[in-house]
């Protein structure tokens, strides 16, 4: 329903200015080209300045592309952005518009806005509502709801007035679990009724191996694999991740342990190390067998996940993706 | 994928897909210009009560002040039409003008036009619904200057109706080239600088009397858009008010008014897509 070819959008280079350095040329997306089944769940992910959120302002008519086309359902966004808005919702990562309305008139506006009457609007927003719990909150305004509570407002706010697809950036930002919850069953009970079609922006490696259908790892503006989870998981199975917990500091007396220090990624007291199963066993023998035991705090052993996918891969930022 | 191999399909089931390229889906409906005008005038109103009460005071306040201030300067006569008339619309100008700026160029750099932007909404209903609810917002503070410098200055109590036109127009006029100036900033802080000038404009060239002034702040004075919507004001204070000069006046204001919210819809669109 949705396909994308050659999409690509360079940032000009910046001049330096007094107290702002300058930037040089970024190309945001390069060259990106995707397929988006009807009713799928497909993912966006990669780290913080991965390109992420600007294919996804070109695939809503937000931003122009230097070069490629965007197809949704048939119409080119490309040469009509204007008819994005009336084929998607989009939840971008601000609420800005919405911030000084109260939950239940952000909800209401947003979907006259997208077309509705008055009395549909106040349905739809009463359904929506309470179908994600907040009609508690309804009168409050979202400014002075947390920073979860006001996500999950605009998610609702996206959801009022059907449209066959959901963009979204960050949804669950800052939601505690029982909102993530909300979200996700939303999204599901449309996909069942509907065959509503989700795009989803993630730098979340647990929330995308859960939901996602299909996921595309951006990585500098590329997208450098694009598969189901467990497909893109297959393709580093031969490793296993193994992280070491020391109480103080590395056992750098003991020989195996000095020996695998420059293959591992250090971060304070966590040793992360990624082995083939063999090599992993020999390692957790070592360290809980002998000399090393004294000094180790914890460690776990475990099946890769996306975020190893994404280093296995080549992803060049080592810090951005969350797990949580 | 179907299994079945093409060849073992009869035939015209697949020349048939093939033949007919997927038709593009029904679009979702298109907001109406006056249903959504509505609906974001009354989102915008609620959001000023919410948000902008205490601003209300301060632009009341001001003006009053300006009021007690020049009474000691001017005493009655043109001038003191003139001071009234200036500072009732100097509230127009603070909110219209100088919130509109700010709020428009806040909205703009922190993405939050990508809310309306994404809605199939006209742009010009997300314009005029909120340069609406800012001019509407106005009118309490409006009234309370005007009926105090009638009270202060003892001037005749029966034309204020006239603010039931003014407030509109000059409050079309200044939100039009609030919301223009909020949307073309390049940075959120130069749309405040140039909302308070704005303003500081409408003070200085709408409540000094202009026959004190040089004549290049004469003409400065003549090209702001309030201008006219003061000294409409100020001619209902006459004994004998010179109706048609009054609504040439409001003319003015209205035309600059349509032109100004052309402007800012223009703004709005360019803003919105970048």
């Amino acid at each position: 329903m949705c396909a994308v070819r050659g999409l690509t959008k360079t940032y000009p280079a910046v001049r330096g200015r007094r107290g702002v350095p300058a930037t040089p040329e970024v190309r945001a997306t390069d060259d990106v080209a995707l397929d988006i089944g009807r009713g799928e769940i497909f993912g966006l992910l990669g780290p913080n300045g991965a390109g992420k959120s600007t294919l996804v302002r070109q695939m809503t008519g937000l931003m122009r592309p230097d070069s490629g086309s965007v197809e949704i359902l048939g119409h080119d966004i490309v040469r009509h952005p204007e008819r994005a808005s009336r084929i998607l919702a989009y939840l971008g990562q601000e609420s800005s518009a919405l911030d000084d309305l109260t939950v239940s008139l952000a909800a209401e506006t947003t979907g006259r806005l997208r077309g509705l009457d008055a009395r549909q609007a106040r349905a739809e927003r009463d359904a929506v509502l309470d179908e994600l719990g907040l009609t508690a909150l309804a009168s409050r305004p979202l400014r002075k709801l947390s920073g979860g509570q006001r996500r999950l407002a605009c998610f609702a706010a996206a959801l009022v007035g059907e449209r066959p697809l959901l963009v979204l950036d960050e949804p669950t930002t800052g939601m505690d679990p029982v909102a993530r919850r909300a979200v996700w069953s939303a999204v599901d009970r449309r996909r069942a009724e509907h065959g509503t079609t989700v795009l989803l922006v993630t730098h979340n490696v647990i929330e995308a191996e859960t939901v996602l259908d299909r996921v595309a790892v951006l990585d500098r503006g590329r997208v450098i694999a694009c598969d189901t989870p467990n497909g893109l998981k297959e393709q580093v199975a031969g490793e296993v991740r193994v992280e070491l917990v020391w109480r103080e500091a590395a056992p750098l007396h003991v020989p195996e342990v000095a020996a695998l220090r420059d293959r591992t990624v250090e971060s304070g007291r966590r040793w992360t190390l990624r082995l083939a199963p063999e090599e992993a066993r020999t390692v957790v023998a070592t360290v809980t067998g002998g000399a090393a035991f004294a000094a180790l705090d914890d460690f776990t052993l475990a099946t890769p996940s996306l975020e190893d996918v994404y280093l296995a891969l080549g992803g060049a930022v080592r810090q951005g993706l969350v797990k949580a | 994928m179907s299994v079945v191999p093409a060849g073992a399909l009869p035939a015209g089931v697949l020349t048939a897909e093939e033949a007919a390229p997927p038709r593009p889906a029904a679009l979702g409906p298109r907001a109406r210009l006056w249903p959504s005008l509505a609906a974001v005038y009354r989102a915008q109103l609620s959001r000023a009560r919410v948000a902008r009460i205490p601003l209300l005071f301060v632009a009341t306040f001001q003006s009053v002040g300006i009021m007690i201030l020049m009474r000691g300067v001017v005493d009655g006569g043109g001038e003191a039409r003139a001071v009234v008339a200036g500072s009732s619309v100097l509230v127009v100008a603070f909110v219209a003008l100088n919130l509109l700026a700010q709020y428009f160029g806040q909205l703009r750099a922190s993405g939050g036009l990508d809310h309306y932007a994404t809605l199939p909404v006209p742009p010009a209903a997300v314009v005029l619904g909120a340069a609406g609810a800012y001019a509407s917002f106005t009118v309490p503070g409006t009234v309370v200057t005007a009926v105090f410098g009638c009270v202060l200055y003892g001037l005749p109590l029966a034309h204020l109706w006239i603010l039931a036109a003014v407030i509109p127009l000059a409050g079309a006029a200044l939100a039009g080239l609030g919301a223009a100036l909020g949307l073309l900033a390049p940075r959120p802080e130069l749309a405040t600088l140039l909302g308070q000038l704005g303003m500081s404009a409408a003070l200085l060239l709408g409540v000094l009397p202009p026959e004190r002034m040089p004549e290049i702040v004469r003409l400065a004075r003549d090209l702001l858009p309030s201008t006219y919507g003061v000294e409409a004001f100020a001619r209902t204070f006459a004994p004998h008010p010179d109706w048609a000069h009054v609504l040439a006046d409001l003319a003015v204001c209205g035309v600059v008014g349509v032109i100004s919210l052309a402007v800012a819809t223009w703004a709005y669109r360019r803003a919105a897509v970048r």
